[in-house]
């Protein structure tokens, strides 16, 4: 042989070593990530008779952000009790290990493709090549960055995202300032602005650049008017200064465009900038796997069973799109889970005819967006949708052509609080056409 | 630290180290003095990254003639040596009016009178298919394939971590308060000591002058100009395959689109004077001003899937617009390489050939080391693996199957391995510059706990030590309940 | 005692009614401002003897984690929170620990426990 020749020989011979450092397995049911979404799901599948479920989780433990959420506030419609996130999220773990499920910790997924194989990694196993029949994802969400909000100025240490400084503080023990302006007053915001003042730091303000609060009025009583932390509406923060470390940032009022208005620029001194201005769902393995995406919610557009458009491969959670309460992950993971379960045992029946779900007029988003189960023991089949803007006394209506599938009164419908409507599924059997239309409006005009 | 040496270079800045590890190629003593906490940190951190092609290099200034040389030097040895991600992607020179044609002929003639090869004029449907997110009202434009673009921090680490392998020594932390001719040698007075020096090269970027003056040459000024950037996500779905600049005009060189080395989109510079060497603030009206720019060649960006903006400042000597590479002083030597602004990444190697050659006018020629070693290869890139030669290289070591930055794909073992380089991180944001932690869509909301957690723990500190950058930029104050136990004076009590 | 308004934000629902209260030495002469009953039954309450469930956490040694997540075990008085807090700064506890494990007896005298919300591992070494 010539030396190319050995070369090539001696990199085909790695190359073929290297593919069996890669270990193989088969199984039912895959589950991306471990928090709420994936736990409930693998919880239910095996509840209705899937035996090989493995969870994939990334870090040390299970439960997913809930183990940080540490206040209460969880769990008042599933559990009928007021929680906290850790113990929400302790229920689901002894569920699912009581349910014998193999559970991977440690474990990143890298790729999902659109014929199921899961490639994970982890320290322990190395990388695994998984042939799953079924996948759920299951990967939550991320927070926007300063960066997505463009605000300029300096780049010094002090500018967290409020779920960053959530786990420094509430599970590495670490304190990431002590004089703080949180920009984003929806209920991380809130939240974080009482755990920073609980713990001895100051809370300077909670800037909100909308005109009414993104958070739950509850959060707002209970974190900020307790400890007299002003919340400042049609705020943001147009600059952030300090050499090294945060030395302040300037605030400014803004119009109804949102546009900084020239003159009303004042600066607040703090050392913390703290983000929470709005989740994205985490799908760089769903697109990767290339499921339909959904413009509005950011995640896949699924079916009733939250099966997404790649066949086995399903989303739930808040990687489908961002939900205010984690009963409602539960509830819809559930969903998924079951829905699995039917496909994986051959007992679900596929409708002719799709029927497409669209939102109008005030709604900004509907999951699921089409119904192609034709499974029938459910009896309700829920919609989960939102609101652009906060609107009061209102009815949620579902409409089919000329029939009123469900209507449904609110005494508030706010963006920042998903609506639920439930439609019975007797009614799907014979409409007029396969098409639903669901809209939030105002009572007097019904 | 103190000591003597032959030869202290002052600024880790690419050319401090580029200079450092052309210097270790020769039986000299070397030392590299850098004030921050690691190399990588000023004007080489924020710039365009381009490998400058040299067409617009004026061949009367010392910069037109290094940087075609640099290039030179790129292609044929750098990408060879040291393991860097370089890409000859090309640039292209976009006339969108008929009016600016002269100008890209003129540019054509320029550059093939500094012999860039296989320049051209392309246009039309050519020039489109060439860059497809091109402007529609794009007509023409000069096409210079031997362009590329280039991974700043890995090559300005590898520059020192090679120097370092080959013998120099590169001391951070070590900011130059004084240079005093002691006899026939300099005495170098830092933060952290003196050391005795027979030549003192100052690459101290936007603080040359500083430096300069302290041995009494007086006669030039840095002046910091700065430049605001955006950068994109990767899967922006604008897919910029070139380096875009627009015809230069009288009043504006114009804002460049150039891919990244790691597959990003980037927009930038603008050009506004300031006042001091530190501020490095992003404006509204410097960005808006950028991606204004950006659009006349590439319509379609806007801010959507920006993960980062950010500001760098070129040091620049306005009077001659050039660079000041020369011998100042002879005996002790002291030797300027000042000015370096753009195309100071692109000339680079070549300023370090050149230095060389002032350091062997005032030492006599200089004698190889036989055992120099210009190979160097960094930690290994998980996230451009295959599955199985991941598989493999966990096998090896299973630390490269912990992945820390989800956005990044970048693993325990490679940020573990960035920290004990022979020039080692020593913070976040050097971590981040060597192996990518944080640098992706969340920009460290999840990872840099954890960076955090394993730099304290290589580094035998505490957590509450771990820096961002340079001193006081320390990311967390303290533990809970401290705080609390101040404002009340209790100490804690231990249960049972 | 002259008579005072007091505004409570009513957080039963949504809706965030802002009611106020006339009260008159101490006691509540009229509430207005609430459109429906549950209003004004939180108005009273949380005029009379405001309570909050505290949700913190305490120092561990020898746990995955330095910190378990903690709660009151039932709401306790508003204005103890603050001192609850910086009892609950003074303890350390060692990890393992169950869920609803008592941290602190008593805080503050208030008869009110402070329980873990977690079960925490010791570290394995």
């Amino acid at each position: 042989m010539t030396e190319t020749e050995m070369e090539r020989a001696e990199s085909a011979q790695s190359a073929a070593e290297a593919e069996q450092a890669i270990r193989r397995e088969t199984h039912d049911l895959v589950v991306v990530g471990g928090g709420p979404a994936g736990l409930a799901a693998a919880q239910e599948a095996y509840d209705q008779g899937v035996e090989d479920i493995v969870i994939l989780e990334r870090d040390f433990e299970l439960g997913g952000i809930l183990q940080q959420c540490i206040h209460n506030g969880f769990g008042l419609h599933y559990f009928d009790e007021e929680l906290t996130g850790p113990e929400y999220a302790q229920e689901f773990i002894e569920n699912v290990a009581e349910r014998g499920v193999d559970i991977r910790l440690n474990t990143m997924v890298e790729e999902v493709t659109d014929e199921k194989i899961v490639y994970a990694v982890s320290e322990d196993d190395g990388l695994t090549e998984i042939d799953a029949e079924a996948v759920v994802l299951a990967m939550g969400c991320r927070e926007r960055t300063r960066e997505a909000l463009d605000i300029p100025g300096d780049r010094p240490a002090g500018v967290f995202t409020a779920g960053t400084a959530q786990r420094y503080i509430n599970m590495e023990g670490k304190m990431p300032g002590e004089k703080a302006v949180i920009l984003g007053s929806g209920d991380i915001g809130l939240i974080m602005a009482r755990r920073m003042y609980l713990e001895g730091a100051d809370v300077e303000a909670v800037l909100e650049i909308l005109p009414y609060t993104g958070g739950l009025t509850r959060n707002v009583v209970q974190c900020l008017e307790d400890f007299d932390i002003p919340l400042r509406t049609q705020q943001t923060i147009t600059e952030i200064y300090g050499d090294e470390r945060v030395e302040g940032v300037t605030v400014q009022e803004v119009d109804k465009d949102f546009e900084p208005i020239p003159g009303t620029e004042y600066d607040i001194e703090c050392d913390t900038v703290l983000l929470s201005v709005g989740l994205i769902p985490e799908n760089e393995l769903s697109e990767g796997a290339g499921v339909d995406m959904h413009a509005v919610t950011g995640g896949p557009v699924v079916d009733d069973g939250r099966e997404t458009s790649v066949d086995g491969i399903y989303a739930c959670g808040n990687v489908l799109h961002v939900h205010d309460l984690v009963d409602w992950v539960t509830e819809e993971s559930m969903i998924a889970g079951r829905s699995v379960a039917k496909q994986l045992q051959g007992d679900i029946e596929v409708r002719e005819d799709p029927i497409e779900i669209e939102s109008t007029g005030a709604v900004s988003y509907v999951v699921p967006e089409r119904i192609t189960k034709a499974d029938d023991d459910r009896e309700k089949l829920p919609l989960y949708l939102r609101v652009y803007a906060p609107m009061d006394e209102v009815f949620v209506t579902v409409e089919c052509g000329d029939e009123q599938l469900a209507r449904e009164f609110e005494r508030r419908a706010e963006p920042g609080e998903m609506i639920t409507v439930d439609i019975d599924t007797e009614a799907l059997a014979d409409l007029p056409e396969n098409r639903l239309t669901v809209d939030v409006v105002p009572k007097e005009e019904i | 630290m103190q000591g003597n040496t032959t030869i202290a270079v002052i600024g880790g800045g690419v050319v401090g180290t580029a200079i450092t590890r052309e210097l270790s190629k020769y039986t000299l003593d070397i030392v590299l003095l850098e004030a921050a906490p690691d190399v990588c940190t000023g004007t080489s951190k924020a710039n365009t990254a381009l490998l400058h092609a040299g067409f617009n290099a004026d061949p009367e200034k010392l910069k037109g003639r290094l940087n075609v040389r640099g290039n030179e030097l790129y292609h044929e040895r750098i990408q060879h040596e040291l393991d860097v991600p370089i890409e000859w992607c090309g640039a292209l020179v976009v006339a969108t009016d008929e009016s600016e044609r002269p100008k890209l002929d003129a540019l054509l003639d320029k550059g093939r009178e500094n012999g860039i090869a296989d320049l051209e004029i392309v246009e039309g449907n050519r020039l489109h298919d060439l860059e497809s997110t091109l402007n529609d009202d794009a007509i023409a434009a000069l096409w210079a394939p031997t362009a590329g673009i280039v991974n700043p921090f890995e090559l300005t680490a590898a520059f020192a971590n090679n120097a370092v392998e080959n013998e120099a020594s590169v001391e951070l932390n070590a900011e130059v308060t004084d240079v005093t001719a002691v006899g026939d040698t300099f005495r170098v007075e830092t933060v952290r000591g003196d050391i005795e020096a027979d030549i003192v090269i100052n690459a101290a970027g936007l603080y040359a002058d500083e430096v300069s003056a302290m041995v009494g040459v007086e006669d030039f000024e840095i002046t910091p100009r700065r430049g605001e950037y955006y950068l994109y996500d990767k899967k922006m779905e604008v897919d910029v395959e070139h380096t875009i600049f627009p015809v230069p005009s009288e009043v504006s060189k114009g804002i460049v689109v150039t891919p990244t080395d790691e597959g990003n989109v980037m927009i930038g510079p603008n050009a506004e004077e300031v006042d001091a060497p530190t501020n490095k603030a992003t404006t509204r009206g410097g960005l808006d001003e950028v991606l204004a720019g950006a659009q006349k060649t590439v319509p379609e960006l806007s801010k959507d899937d920006v993960i980062r903006e950010f500001a760098g400042l070129r040091p620049a000597i306005k009077e001659t617009g050039d660079f000041r590479i020369q011998i100042e002083r002879d005996d002790p030597g002291f030797i300027n390489v000042a000015g370096i602004q753009s195309p100071g990444l692109a000339s680079a190697p070549a300023i370090a050939e050149y230095v060389v050659d002032l350091v062997a006018d005032l030492r006599g020629e200089l004698a190889e080391d036989p055992t120099f070693d210009p190979q160097y290869s960094g930690p290994p890139k998980v996230r451009h693996m295959s599955h199985a030669e991941h598989a493999a290289l966990i096998e090896e070591n299973p630390e490269y199957g912990q992945i820390i930055c989800r956005c990044e794909s970048v693993t325990e073992g490679e940020i573990r391995d960035a920290i004990n380089e022979p020039v080692g991180a020593r913070t976040i944001n050097a971590i981040k510059r060597r192996v990518r932690p944080g640098a992706g869509r969340c920009q460290g909301g999840f990872c840099q706990p954890r960076v955090v957690e394993i730099l304290a723990e290589e580094l035998g500190v505490d957590e509450t030590d771990i820096k961002l950058e340079d001193d006081g930029s320390e990311v967390l104050i303290g533990e809970t309940k401290e705080l609390l136990l101040a404002e009340s004076g209790t100490e804690v009590r231990v249960d049972d | 005692m002259s008579s005072d308004t007091v505004e409570i934000t009513c957080i039963a629902c949504p809706v965030g009614c802002d009611v106020s209260l006339e009260v008159d030495d101490g006691e509540i002469q009229s509430i207005e401002g609430n459109t429906c009953p549950r209003g004004a039954d939180y108005a009273k309450e949380e005029y009379r003897n405001p309570t909050r469930i505290l949700p913190t956490t305490a120092r561990v040694a020898g746990g995955v984690l330095p910190r378990v997540p903690v709660k009151s075990a039932e709401p306790m008085p508003k204005p103890e929170l603050e001192d609850a807090m910086a009892e609950i700064a003074a303890v350390e506890v060692d990890a393992p620990i169950e869920l609803g494990d008592v941290i602190v007896e008593n805080v503050c005298d208030t008869g009110v426990d402070i329980v873990a919300t977690r079960d925490l591992p010791a570290t394995e070494e």
